[in-house]
Order: structure tokens, then sequence, then C-alpha cells
């Protein structure tokens, strides 16, 4: 495995291999020095052109336990647009032995462009509203955790929120069908992407109607801005349609889960604390992030297999 | 690349009963070495050293029932010095549920050659704490040490070739002349 | 007293039909046409056909404003290796062609570079704002005869009814790049299934379809002549299909790109497929085709677009829209557009001059007494793109390791060899 960029294109094969790796790496962080020579003298390249303090950070600090080397670029995207372009940004990185980039932008694209101007491995942390694919491998593995399953036949997954513009939706609808789940979306029309007839779901308008038959509700973020788009009339009217509210976690199966790939707009799609729900396992999707960003680059840099014809 | 003709035929060196006995009789030195089982814990290299670690482990308890002597697996794969240069896949999941600082720790695997293996694993004890003291326990060591690695207590001494395999289960030791990566 | 040239053995294809014959040509006019003729300048034309020189409708040479991308010069050329003879330059320069200023400019850097007649259009509105008219009546006492915005289209209906209205009392022709700006924000590729894998804003079809039918109206109201930039939809065509059943003095052309590359390409994520109008679908691609056929469209124009490569080395939804064209419109033609010569020759040459109001001197049959703006091409030679042969300053052509063909051996521009054996004589 060369890259990670999506997650059609990492495979099940592929994505089943990185969660049973993950679990090596969250082994390493139950120990009291957590941290493994492994990735000694490799350098990651963290290229952050959308600001993600949390997710940068997650994969700094799974460079880090791995003991390879980091270097942090915080690109802002217009110093890259007048004189330098990107190609140039990227060869001259590359040009100072870096090993893999972790890209995180708001093009559609980006990560398969720099493929093409660097020798380094790539690892997508978001593109567009195109994939995320760590996070659905955090969210993929996180469900694994609580459920003690490899796969999920038989589960109902719901994804709520403004799927058109999500990314992390769009791995996890990929992911989560892949590891034989059922998924549901639930959203107004005008925040579900125009043809979805091709995708391995069912469609719901109404939230309550599936709340009862979910084993895994997941949430995701609805960005202000939608409303000024004409996407929803209010935010509040969204959330009285589409938020989490008190009484919908009461119709919740006593087994379900809820999650959400953060930050919350608590009072939009959130209307009570995650910490009242107790079926809510955002806490250990943010804590299982560094277990899978570790297996992520241990897969692309550590085991051999992108080093292609060296003995 | 075959081996030296006339030995290519796998031939048993150890049988099952006589690797019972070494195990009965490594886990009675290891008593006697340590003047007892204070602090003692004791750590098998995964994959090859667990199921003599355990054995050992059960061993020592027979032999002391004052004290349980607890008994964990470290996987080295993370700890290798060669990632990177070939494909590691990784073995079972370390599990040492237990504070090595202070211990005495006594690590076992099935065969000891070049020594890098056993580096590793010395290494790999690092983040788990910092043992009073760490011992070696093979079932085998067939030489060609490339590190300057030595076993406290041995099963069997069996000189090898360089591209002989040797391999240790409950059932005995066998060594064959067949091609195999170095260690 | 410039040399006479002959062309030998080549097969004229004329409107009223064709015949293997000589051509000679003389101080810019052919004076004979006959077997075994002779002159100063022999060209081979065995295998070729003979036809008048190409005239593209649309094309952006980007001088003055953007000359690292291409100039009226390297734009010339490009276009006389392409088998053209004239074209029809794209107002959206800086400044644009909105006044009789920049209109001779650009007029006069295209004689001097002396390899095509560089035919300026105005701008409908000033700036291309959409937001008052531009002074069409002066430039069209100029000689401007084909008014456009392109590269936008005018949003406000009253304000482009006005612009018929006027234009009617001018006698010029009015071009529309059909686009409902509201309903293409962002927009990179066509809204497809591709597109919304990709996470990507789409363009829809109905964002051209809905311009389309409006100003068919607006010209049914006012009777002013309108020539439809682009068409890229299957609805579009039916609209104009209905709209010239129905008399209208309506015209339309389609690029050669829209007629073979579809929208699957984006998916490699390479913004040299990235165009307005986007590339569409494959039934979109039939329905174009058959408008070819039946006469619905009545030309092909290249849009050729050029971008200097750091531009569309940018992420798609930052990379401009937009792809060359002039050296690769007949081999694509010729390869994707399941069409007879004779057709091929109408669309890209006869038509547009027409259209273009130059068909005093371009587009009229290679026969005694004409203007000698001759193309001749191999209709048969197969070939690809060389990048690092292209005359255009750019190199943002998406046939790169496609096969075209069809390819222009010899171009005559007012009797003079621009391009002789594939080579640009100057």
């Amino acid at each position: 495995m060369k890259h990670l960029r999506s997650i059609d294109e990492l495979g099940v094969d592929g994505l089943v291999a990185l969660l049973q790796l993950t679990d090596h790496m969250a082994e390493i962080n139950q120990r009291p020095v957590p941290k493994v020579p492994a990735l000694r003298g490799r350098t990651v390249a963290s290229l952050f052109f959308e600001d993600s303090t949390r997710t940068r950070l997650s994969f700094e600090t799974a460079a880090k336990r791995l003991s390879a080397d980091t270097m942090t670029f915080n690109v802002s995207t217009s110093s890259v647009n007048k004189g330098e372009s990107l190609r140039d940004t990227v060869a001259t990185i590359t040009d100072m032995g870096v090993d893999a980039f972790v890209v995180r932008h708001k093009s559609v694209g980006i990560p398969w462009q720099i493929s093409q101007w660097t020798k380094a491995s790539i690892i997508n942390a978001g593109d567009g509203a195109h994939q995320h694919p760590t996070q659905a491998l955090v969210d993929c593995y996180t469900i694994r955790e609580a459920t003690h399953t490899q796969r999920f036949d038989g589960m109902q997954i719901t994804i709520v929120g403004d799927i058109k513009h999500s990314r992390v939706a769009r791995s996890n609808i990929q992911a989560f069908s892949m590891l034989g789940a059922k998924v549901t979306l639930v959203a107004p029309p005008t925040l579900l992407p125009p043809d979805i007839s091709h995708w391995p779901v069912q469609i719901n308008h109404h939230l309550d109607d599936v709340i009862p038959s979910s084993d895994v509700l997941y949430m995701l973020r609805l960005q202000s801005e939608r409303m000024s788009q004409g996407h929803v009339p209010t935010l509040r009217e969204y959330s009285e349609q589409y938020g989490l509210t008190q009484k919908r976690v009461s119709k919740l199966k006593d087994s379900a889960i809820v999650m959400h790939p953060g930050p919350m707009n608590r009072g939009v799609e959130m209307q009570i604390d995650p910490s009242d729900v107790k079926n809510s396992l955002i806490h250990r999707q943010v804590a299982n992030g560094v277990s899978v960003r570790m297996a992520v680059l241990f897969e692309l840099l550590g085991t051999g297999s992108s080093l292609g014809g060296q003995a | 690349m075959a081996s030296s003709t006339g030995t290519n035929a796998p031939r048993e060196v150890m049988s099952a009963t006589d690797v019972r006995r070494a195990i009965v009789r490594i886990a009675h030195e290891i008593v006697e070495r340590n003047h007892g089982v204070d602090g003692l814990a004791i750590v098998g290299l995964q994959r090859g050293g667990t199921w003599i670690a355990e054995a050992i482990t059960k061993q020592i308890n027979e032999i002391e029932t004052s004290v349980t002597v607890p008994v964990g697996a470290i996987d080295v794969s993370l700890h290798r010095d060669d990632i990177g240069i070939r494909p590691v896949s990784l073995g079972a999941i370390s599990n040492i549920p237990f504070d090595l600082t202070g211990a005495t720790v006594v690590l076992v695997d099935d065969v000891l050659f070049t020594g890098r293996t056993v580096r590793a694993a010395m290494e790999g004890l690092n983040n788990y704490g910092r043992p009073r003291s760490v011992q070696l326990a093979v079932l085998v060591d067939r030489g060609h040490r490339e590190l300057p690695i030595r076993p406290d207590f041995v099963g069997k001494n069996l000189p090898t070739q360089q591209d002989d395999e040797v391999s240790a289960t409950s059932d005995g030791v066998v060594i064959s002349g067949s091609i195999v990566d170095a260690r | 007293m410039s040399k006479s040239v002959v062309i030998k053995g080549g097969t004229i294809v004329n409107p009223d039909g064709q015949s293997r014959v000589d051509v000679r040509i003389e101080n810019g006019k052919v004076v004979e046409v006959g077997a075994n003729l002779s002159a100063d300048v022999q060209l081979d034309a065995s295998g070729c056909i003979v036809s008048s020189g190409f005239i593209d409708l649309h094309a952006h040479l980007r001088e003055p404003g953007k000359e690292e991308a291409e100039t009226i010069e390297t734009g010339s050329r490009a276009g006389a290796l392409g088998g053209y003879t004239a074209l029809v330059a794209m107002p959206n320069t800086d400044p644009p062609q909105d006044s009789i200023a920049v209109i001779d400019f650009v007029r006069e850097q295209g004689k001097r570079a002396g390899l095509i007649d560089v035919v300026p259009s105005g701008c409908i509105t000033l700036g291309r704002l959409g937001e008052t008219l531009a002074p069409m009546a002066e430039l069209a006492q100029a000689g401007v005869t084909l008014f456009t915005d392109d590269g936008v289209g005018v949003q406000d209906a009253s304000l482009m009814r006005r612009a018929l209205e006027y234009a009617k009392g001018l006698g010029v022709t009015l071009a529309q790049h059909c686009e409902v700006a509201e309903l293409t924000k962002g927009a990179v590729m066509n809204e497809c299934q591709c597109c919304t894998d990709l996470g990507l804003p789409g363009w829809p079809s109905i964002a051209e379809e809905l311009m389309v039918f409006r100003d068919i109206e607006l010209v049914r109201i006012t009777g002013a002549s309108m020539h439809f930039l682009h068409l890229s939809t299957a609805r579009s065509v039916e609209l104009v299909r209905a709209a010239k059943r129905d008399g209208l003095p309506i015209t339309a052309e389609v690029t050669p790109h829209h007629l073979s590359l579809t929208q699957e390409l984006l998916s490699s994520y390479d913004s040299v497929y990235k165009v307005n109008p986007p590339l569409r679908s494959a039934e979109d691609i039939r329905a174009l085709k058959v408008g070819l056929l039946d006469g619905t469209i009545d030309a092909i124009a290249t849009d050729h677009a050029p971008h200097p490569r750091r531009d569309k080395e940018m992420s798609l939804d930052m990379a401009p829209p937009g792809m060359l064209g002039l050296e690769t419109a007949l081999g694509v033609v010729m390869a994707y557009g399941d069409l007879e010569i004779k057709d091929v020759v109408s669309l890209l040459s006869w038509n547009p001059a027409r259209i273009a109001k130059i068909d005093a001197n371009h587009g009229r049959p290679v026969a005694v007494g004409e203007s000698a703006n001759i193309c001749v091409f191999d209709p048969e030679l197969v070939w690809s793109v060389d990048i690092e042969r292209l005359a255009s300053k750019s190199i943002n052509t998406p046939y790169v390791g496609r096969t075209l063909r069809g390819r222009v051996r010899h171009t005559i521009f007012k009797g003079t060899p621009t391009v002789i054996d594939g080579q640009a004589q100057k």
C-alpha cells in the first residue's frame, strides 16, 4: 500500500488489515511508555491547508509514537496561489527528505495531484467534501471495539445531517457498506447530493422513523453557512427536525451507539450534551484517533510494501 | 542456493520428552539462580517463546507455591532493526499486564540465533518499565550470533549451518537443511 | 509580386461537388483549376482534400491582458496549423473588446502576424459586466459583426432583450454563452453521479437550457439574430431544433471536445478536463452528433482557451476552465464525429464564414476567381499530439495520448502558404 487517499481505493481487504493493525497500536498506547522505534529515521510532513489542530496533532502524535520525525507546514492557501505553485511547494518539501505527506485541503483531488509530484506516500486528511479516510477508519474501529465484531453484517447505521457537503459521510458510507452494514441517510432533500441512486444506502427524510431501529446513530455537523445558502430555512428548524434531542435519545435501543466526528455545533445537531448520552462513543472516537493513524503510518512506511524493488 | 547435500532430510534433535525435561530443568535453574522467586516475572517472545514461557511459569509456580510468578508475552515486530528493509508481519499482540519496574525479568524464546530478536525484546521491555535485571532462557541455542547476546538458561546447544532451519514445538525440536531468512 | 502556388493531386470539395484537379493560385486568388498545372511553389496534395480554409467562430487569443497564455501571433500560428484562415477573437481580453481602441489593436496585431484573418468580436455589455450595453453601433461601424460576453452569459433578461432589439437595428448578430450563474456557483463539472461521488458542486444542464430557452423566446419577439455558443446538452439541441422549425434566425455551434469527451474524465482530478460548459454525458454527445447531421447545429467552433501550465496545475475547483482546440479540431472531429468529409468542411468552413459574415472572402468554393483561403488536409492520417511541438504558448490540451485522425498538410492564406507540410512558414 503506497497511499491512503480514499476508502474505495483502500478496498475492503486494506480496510480490514488496517483495523487489525490498529489493535497492535492500541496496545502500544496502553504501555507506560507508548513508543516504539518502528519508523525511526522516517519523516512525516503535515501539509494542512485547512485549519485543524485536532487532526493534525493526532497525526503528529501518531508519528512520534512510532519514532518518526515530523515536519509541520501551515500553508496558507494564498501564498501557494500567488508565487509558488502547489507543485513547487511539494517538490521543495520532498527534497528535504520526506517519506509521507499528510494533506488536508479544501479542494477535491489534491492528494491525487500531489502524488504525481512526489515519491512520498500521501495520506489524505480531508480533500474538500470528497474523502476523509482516516476518520472512517477511526469510526469503524470505534464501532468494532464497542460491538466486538470484525464485520458489521446486519448492523443498521444511520447517518444524519449535511451529507452533501460531508467528506466524512462519503468515506463512512463506503467503509460501513464494505463491512456489511445497512446504511440509512437522514437529511432534508437539500442536504442530499443530487443523484445518489448508485449509492448503497436507503434514504429517509424523517429522523424519528429510523431512531428505534438504529444500531449506530452517526450525527454530522451542520455548518451555519448552509442557512444563508438556502439549504435550510433556519438552524432552529433544522435542529427540531434533525437534531439529537433528549426525547430522541430516549427512543434509541439500549445497545445503540451515538457518534459524531467533531467538532460539534451545540444547539444545532446536538441539542444535548454528549456526556449525558450514555451510549455516546464520541470520546472513544477521539481516543482511537492516534492508534488508527499509527496503523496507517506503519502500514505505509514500515512494512516494506511501499519500497518496491528494494532488497 | 541449496544447502550442502546429505543434510536435506529433517531430523529430530530433541524429542517431546527431551523438551519437557529441558523445561523442567530450566525452571529449576531459574529459581536456583535467583535464590527464589521474589520479584520474578517471565516474558515470552511472540510467537515462538510464549508456550515455553507459560510452561516454565507453570513449573515454577508448582515448585514455589507461596507466590505466583506472572507471565506475559511480548511482540517484538515493532522493535526490530530491519523494519523497512523487509516486510514485517505482526505477530499476536503484546500482553504484559503487570508492572516490570524493579522486577527480575526472564525473557523466554524458543531458538536463539543471531540475537537480534532478543535485542528487540529488551528494547520493547523498556516500554513497560525498568526491570531490575533481565535474564534470557532459550530452548535451543543454535549459534551464529551477530550481537553480544548470551543466554542464561539453555535447553540444548545445537551447532547448525547458517542456512539450516530449526523448529521447536512441544512435540520436539527438528532441524532441516532448507533455506531460511536470516533472523 | 508574390510567388504563384499550385496545389497538385488533391480532391477539391465544394458545396456543389468534388473533383480531383490541380489548383493554381496567383496574387491572392485562384486563377486556374485543371490537370497538370505548375507554378513557382508546388504543394503536394496527393491523398488530400482541398477545401476552403476553416473559420473558427470562437477562439480566445488572450491578447491584450494574458500574453503568458497566448498571443495573437502564437494563436494565429496555431490556427494556421489547424487549417484555419480566419478566426473570431473572443472579447474577454483585458481590457475587454468593448471599445474601438481595443478592437483596432486586436485587428492590427492579427495583420502584423499575417497568418490568419483575426476578426475581433465585440462585447454585448460594457466590460462584460452585464449591466449596461456596450457601444455596439460604434463597434459595428468599425466592422464588428458578432457580439458576445463569452465567458459569462448575460444574466439580466430585460437587458438581453434590449441588446437584441438594438442589435436588430444594426444588423449584427449576438452570440450567447448560455449559463445561468446562480445555478452554477462553484461548479467544476457536470452535475452527475461522478460529481456526487467527488463531493463537488455540479453544473446542471438546466443552467444552460434555461438561458437557451429564454433567448429563443427573446429572439421570437425581437426578430434579432442569435448564435448559441458551445451547446453541450441534448435538451439544448432539442430547443434549437424546434426554434429553427419555427423559422427563427438562430444558429448554433458545438466544440470538438463536447463531441468527444465525457464527464467521467474528471474523476482523474486532472483540471485539463475542466471546461465551461463542462464535459457532459455520452447521451448528450449522441444528441449533439444528431444535431450536426440534421442541421440543427451549424458549426463546429473550438473555444480555444489557453491557460499557462501553473494555472492548470491547480486543484479542480481553483483551476480556470478551458482547453486548447485550434491545432486538434480537425483531428478530433474526424476521429470522433462520425461525419462525412463534406459535412466536416461545411461545419468547419462554409457555415461559420456565413455566421461571421466574412463569406465574401472565406468559406468560398475553391474555384477560379475566388480568394485563395484554402486548407489542404489528409483525412486518413492518424496522429497524436506532441506537447513539445504545439504552436500554442500553452499546453492544456486533453488529447495527449489520444489517437486523432485527419491532419492539415498545407494552409494557404490570401494566396500565400502559411503552412507547408505541417510546418508553419513564419
